[in-house]
């Protein structure tokens, strides 16, 4: 990721799109691995719509399992900290996705691959 | 002798595959469970995607009913036997049949609400199922929710007991996307200056005019729709029911007052169709319908020669589907008399 | 002559052992808290120094629970504990005869009857005093030599002791294992040659003694017995402090500490430290785990507490717990493995961050009411809960406020038991405010999750927290509510967080013994089990989860109740889709009993075919 291969004494705006083949795949895979009901998301909003902390916040597990998805792993240190991991999500998720273990495990992969 | 063909369950399958199988000639009994046939049809009040009266399309197909079929009404079946080259059929009353071939006809069960508790069915009273909004239009009554008034704002609720592995349903009942379009539409007819909201995951518009209804929906009735599955809904103090989503498109929850809640029930095997098949020694798979021999090529067979299936029993159908299915059935059941 | 080389092993392994242990205490207290050890110390010289010895000798010597658990299994483990005790105790009375009262060096009572052969008494004699020890101190072999009997039949028999699985035990276990079994059957041999050369002995070493005498050259055999139960003694000492046999003379301290009130639940500390090696890896814990019923048998207590000894903690071991309280239950040294958990699981998540910034500054007005109640963050998945206790509010008369009717901030309980114990302590500072400002005498809730942590971890200036079973059973208690019987046959499952966790068994049974007829089960009270829906358990897949529900379920139902009453919002969640019985809140029965005379409830879902 932001490989500067030769300096042309300009620097070129990144647009907007997700560059998905230079993105990073590594914390995804490790997440997928630690938790593989990751994939099992249907991004249906039920999680997001109970979430506890959703109704004070922008903060939507949805959202953070589709950047995770595409790798776009920027913003998601201080998102995902603003989860209560108080279970909501997890007994409403109509493909029972882990939720839980899914925030925790997204969160060690990103403290522990890029500290 | 002609062969004798037991068809279980009189609903738009059954009553279908008797007149099919009687077509080609043989002796058809057909037992039901009620005392009248018809099946979930009787209480529905309007087909998509044209809109065709229930009971038109019901008395249609009893009308290809030639005399000839047996009804064995007001009959649970209790048993059911292979036995050599036939079965034994045994029902409730001590009513028995011999039978060369046996087709399961037996249909589905609407998903019971109550068991999604968040959603506040039979605890918030402007909660109420498709079924219960489509017998409502039936009875020609006015739609008024169940505190007298008009509702200003109805909202539909797609996928309750679909797709939803918290009450052990992962399948798609395939019907409830379209039935809510036909509904939201029939809802604007009747109270046009009402709002109406779908709240979806996905919309499947799989059938011919499918599609049509649904742009019909937009362009005609401004119907709205809300990508996103509900959470939980709430009641406020003026008994209105307050609808959790997440605005899936736009990435953010919302909240929306409804007047009148509609929840899309969906399509689950029948418990006894799912006890029967057990006992039969047929194949049980996760979603507890019954499954056929291959579904693309041989849909109507089963593993057991001479027993077959046709219409909801085998998964989730719309009548078109279950009708041709019917059909299907009988020219099967043919084809196996005649090896 | 008091000397001989052969009771070097037996002396230098326990110089050596002496030395560890004063090594290892003296870092404990050193790494104590200084609090903790001003209350260590005054508990020295008060009455709970008895406490302690009574509960030292009931538990460490009898084996009081182990016998509760099995008669066998309690047997085998007093035989050697109590039994090896007296003999140590009449070993020593006994030596003092011969040595005029003089205090001996260590090994001079242990191996007396290689250096005393008192030919004045006879073997059958008891009731003289050198005659009464001779005596006792073959009984007291025999009953140690009983145990081990037993020991060897619980490798292959361990149903009989009550264990379906018994612990798979490391190679260094083994070893400290087998000189442990060996020490006495080579005293046997040892005293019996030796009794067969001088006719001595009591009434089994010298049976056994003059019976070698006659097949074996016992004049060749005894000395090298001598030497080999040295070394089995010597062997055991030194290995002692790293195997699990450690628990022996740590659990004398944990028993003293506990009752001087040290609080567990600190990890990594000395107390924590302590508490790991008192775990004796009896096994009990191992067949109450419902982990086992989806082959997660890795991370059972014992061996989780097991990793934490050997410093190797496994993240997924750590994590792979329902934290129902179970193996708290069973363990018969009552090691807090919940606290110890909770601990390591602090450790693996410390990086995990948390900011709850978000959290809305604004304060809610002041009120004046009575009664708080706090749905929690589940309960507004059960709106039936919900609603069933406003009925019940209105319908005594309550003057209260719904704190969380438009949607709660989490209690913390989650983030606790998930081991992120400062990111939960902002959610609860979050909360106390809250609560405060309500300026109620009781706070109501409707989850035992947030019940156990309101209780335990919030600090509410005096006001009390009920949850809502207890709550209800006052109400009736004070006559403010009216039951109708209901009819029916229920059966009642404790919620772990408040059965295990909060002691409260008795009062959800009350009131729904006035409702209806309560079926009792195989597993309920401190034994229930878990629902499998746990916030405590991270790792599992749903499909594990479902396998743990139902094997609940097949428990629970046994009775044929016509409906399964719980308290907690999570295990109706978890119950609910996997039942064909009914799963009711006691609120939804109670508000149902109140409504009317004769409640039509909805009947069983009947199969027909």
């Amino acid at each position: 990721m932001d490989k500067k291969a030769v300096n042309f004494g300009y620097i070129v705006t990144r647009d907007r799109q997700i560059d998905f083949d230079a993105n990073d795949h590594t914390i995804s895979r490790i997440v997928a691995n630690a938790e593989p009901s990751l994939n099992l998301c249907i991004s249906c909003g039920t999680c997001s719509a109970t979430c506890s902390a959703a109704q004070f916040t922008d903060f939507s597990l949805r959202k953070i399992i589709l950047l995770l998805r595409r790798d776009e792993i920027k913003s998601l240190e201080k998102e995902i900290s603003k989860c209560m991991l108080c279970g909501k999500c997890q007994l409403v998720c109509p493909r029972n996705v882990s939720t839980r273990n899914l925030i925790i495990q997204i969160s060690k992969a990103l403290t522990t691959v890029h500290p | 002798m002609a062969k004798h063909v037991v068809v279980i369950g009189a609903g738009p399958a059954g009553l279908e595959t008797s007149a099919s199988l009687a077509k080609f000639g043989f002796n058809v009994t057909l037992v039901e469970k009620e005392d009248l046939s018809g099946g979930h049809l009787k209480k529905w009040h309007a087909l998509f995607p044209s809109l065709m009266p229930g009971y038109e399309a019901l008395d249609n197909i009893r009308k290809g009913l030639n005399p000839s079929v047996k009804m064995q009404v007001s009959t649970k079946i209790t048993g059911m036997e292979a036995v050599n080259d036939y079965f034994t059929v045994t029902g409730h009353n001590g009513w028995q049949a011999k039978a060369d071939a046996v087709v399961m006809t037996t249909g589905f069960q609407l998903f019971d609400a109550h068991r999604k508790e968040e959603y506040g069915y039979g605890i918030y009273e402007n909660v109420i199922t498709s079924a219960d909004l489509e017998e409502l239009f039936a009875s020609g009554k006015e739609l008024l929710n169940r505190h007298g008034r008009k509702p200003e704002r109805i909202g539909f609720v797609h996928c309750v007991g679909s797709r939803d592995e918290k009450v052990n349903n992962l399948h798609c009942s395939k019907v409830c996307c379209i039935t809510a379009v036909k509904q939201a539409i029939e809802v604007k007819q009747k109270l046009p200056d009402a709002e109406v909201f779908c709240f979806y995951m996905d919309l499947r518009m799989f059938g011919r005019h499918y599609e049509e209804l649904y742009k019909e929906a937009q362009e005609k009735y401004n119907i709205q729709f809300i990508r996103g599955r509900l959470s939980e809904s709430t009641e406020d103090q003026d008994g209105n029911v307050v609808v959790k989503v997440e605005d899936t498109l736009l990435g953010k929850p919302l909240r929306i007052k409804t007047g009148l809640l509609v929840l899309m029930v969906g399509m689950e095997p029948r418990a006894n169709t799912r006890t029967l098949a057990r006992r039969m020694g047929l194949k049980s798979v996760s979603d507890g319908f019954i499954q056929p021999v291959d579904e693309v090529l041989h849909s109507n067979y089963t593993e057991i020669p001479g027993l077959f299936v046709a219409g909801t029993c085998s998964g989730p159908k719309s009548i078109a589907d279950t009708l041709a299915d019917a059909r299907s059935a009988a020219f099967a059941v043919a084809d196996f008399f005649k090896k | 002559m008091t000397f001989d080389l052969f009771v070097l092993p037996f002396f230098i392994g326990l110089l050596f052992l002496v030395a560890v242990l004063v090594i290892k205490y003296s870092r404990w207290i050193a790494l104590m808290d200084a609090p903790d050890r001003v209350k260590a110390g005054m508990a020295l010289f008060s009455v709970n120094l008895l406490k302690s010895l009574r509960e030292v000798f009931l538990e460490s010597l009898l084996h009081r629970k182990m016998f509760k658990r099995n008669a066998l299994l309690g047997y085998m483990h007093m035989s050697f504990a109590l039994g090896w005790f007296l003999l140590i105790v009449m070993g020593n009375l006994e030596s003092r005869i011969y040595s005029g009262g003089h205090i001996n060096p260590p090994y001079y009572p242990i191996f007396l009857k290689f250096f005393i052969h008192d030919k004045r008494v006879l073997p059958f004699e008891i009731f003289t005093l050198p005659g009464f020890f001779r005596f006792t101190m073959d009984l007291l072999l025999l009953y140690v030599l009983s145990g081990l009997v037993l020991a060897l039949f619980k490798r292959t028999r361990s149903k009989w002791f009550g264990l379906k699985r018994t612990t798979k035990h490391n190679s260094f276990d083994r070893w400290a294992l087998t000189s442990l079994w060996l020490i006495f059957p080579m005293r046997l041999l040892a005293e019996s040659f030796t009794a067969g050369i001088y006719q001595g002995g009591g009434f089994l070493t010298n049976t056994l003694g003059s019976f070698f005498a006659l097949i074996l050259p016992v004049q060749y055999l005894a000395y090298p017995a001598w030497w080999a139960y040295s070394t089995m003694l010597g062997v055991f000492f030194v290995t002692l402090p790293w195997s699990r046999f450690m628990h022996i003379p740590t659990e004398i301290v944990l028993i003293f500490l506990r009752n001087a009130g040290i609080e567990p639940g600190k990890y990594p500390g000395s107390f924590s430290e302590i508490e790991i090696r008192s775990c004796p890896r009896c096994g009990v814990c191992i067949d109450v785990c419902q982990m086992n019923q989806v082959g997660l048998t890795g991370s059972t207590a014992v061996y989780f507490i097991r990793s934490l000894r050997d410093k190797q903690p496994d993240i997924s071991l750590n994590a792979n717990c329902m934290m129902c309280g179970r193996c708290l239950e069973a363990c018969p040294v009552g090691i807090d493995t919940l606290g110890l958990r909770v601990g390591a699981r602090n450790v693996d998540n410390k990086i995990l961050a948390s900011d709850f910034s978000y959290l809305p500054a604004r304060q809610e007005t002041e009120k004046n009411v009575d009664v708080v109640y706090f749905a929690g963050c589940m309960g507004h998945l059960t709106p039936a809960v919900k609603r069933a206790m406003l009925q019940i509010f209105e319908a005594a008369g309550i003057n209260y406020t719904f704190l969380d009717e438009d949607g709660s901030i989490c209690c913390g309980r989650p983030l606790k038991l998930a081991g992120m114990k400062d990111a939960a302590l902002k959610l609860v500072a979050e909360n106390t405010s809250k609560i405060k400002r309500t300026n109620a005498k009781i706070l109501v809730t409707s989850c035992p999750i947030c019940y156990k942590v309101f209780n335990n971890d919030y600090k509410l200036d005096g006001m009390q927290v009920m949850h809502h079973s207890v709550f209800i059973d006052k109400l009736v208690e004070d006559k403010k509510l009216t039951l109708n019987p209901l009819g029916i046959k229920t059966v009642y499952h404790d919620p772990c967080e408040l059965g295990r966790g909060s002691g409260i068994y008795e009062q959800p049974r009350h009131v729904l013994k006035q409702i209806s007829e309560v079926a009792g089960v195989t597993e309920e009270r401190a034994n229930a089990l878990c629902c499998g829906g746990s916030i405590g358990e991270l790792n599992m897949s749903a499909t594990q989860r479902n396998v743990i529900r139902d094997n609940a379920l097949n428990v629970l139902c046994e009775p044929n109740p016509d409906i399964l009453v719980t308290a907690c919002p999570l295990c109706k969640k978890t119950f609910g889709p996997g039942s064909g019985t009914p799963v009711l809140d006691i609120a939804e029965l109670v508000a149902e009993s109140m409504n009317q005379e004769k409640p039509a409830l909805k009947s069983k879902t009947i199969v027909e075919v």
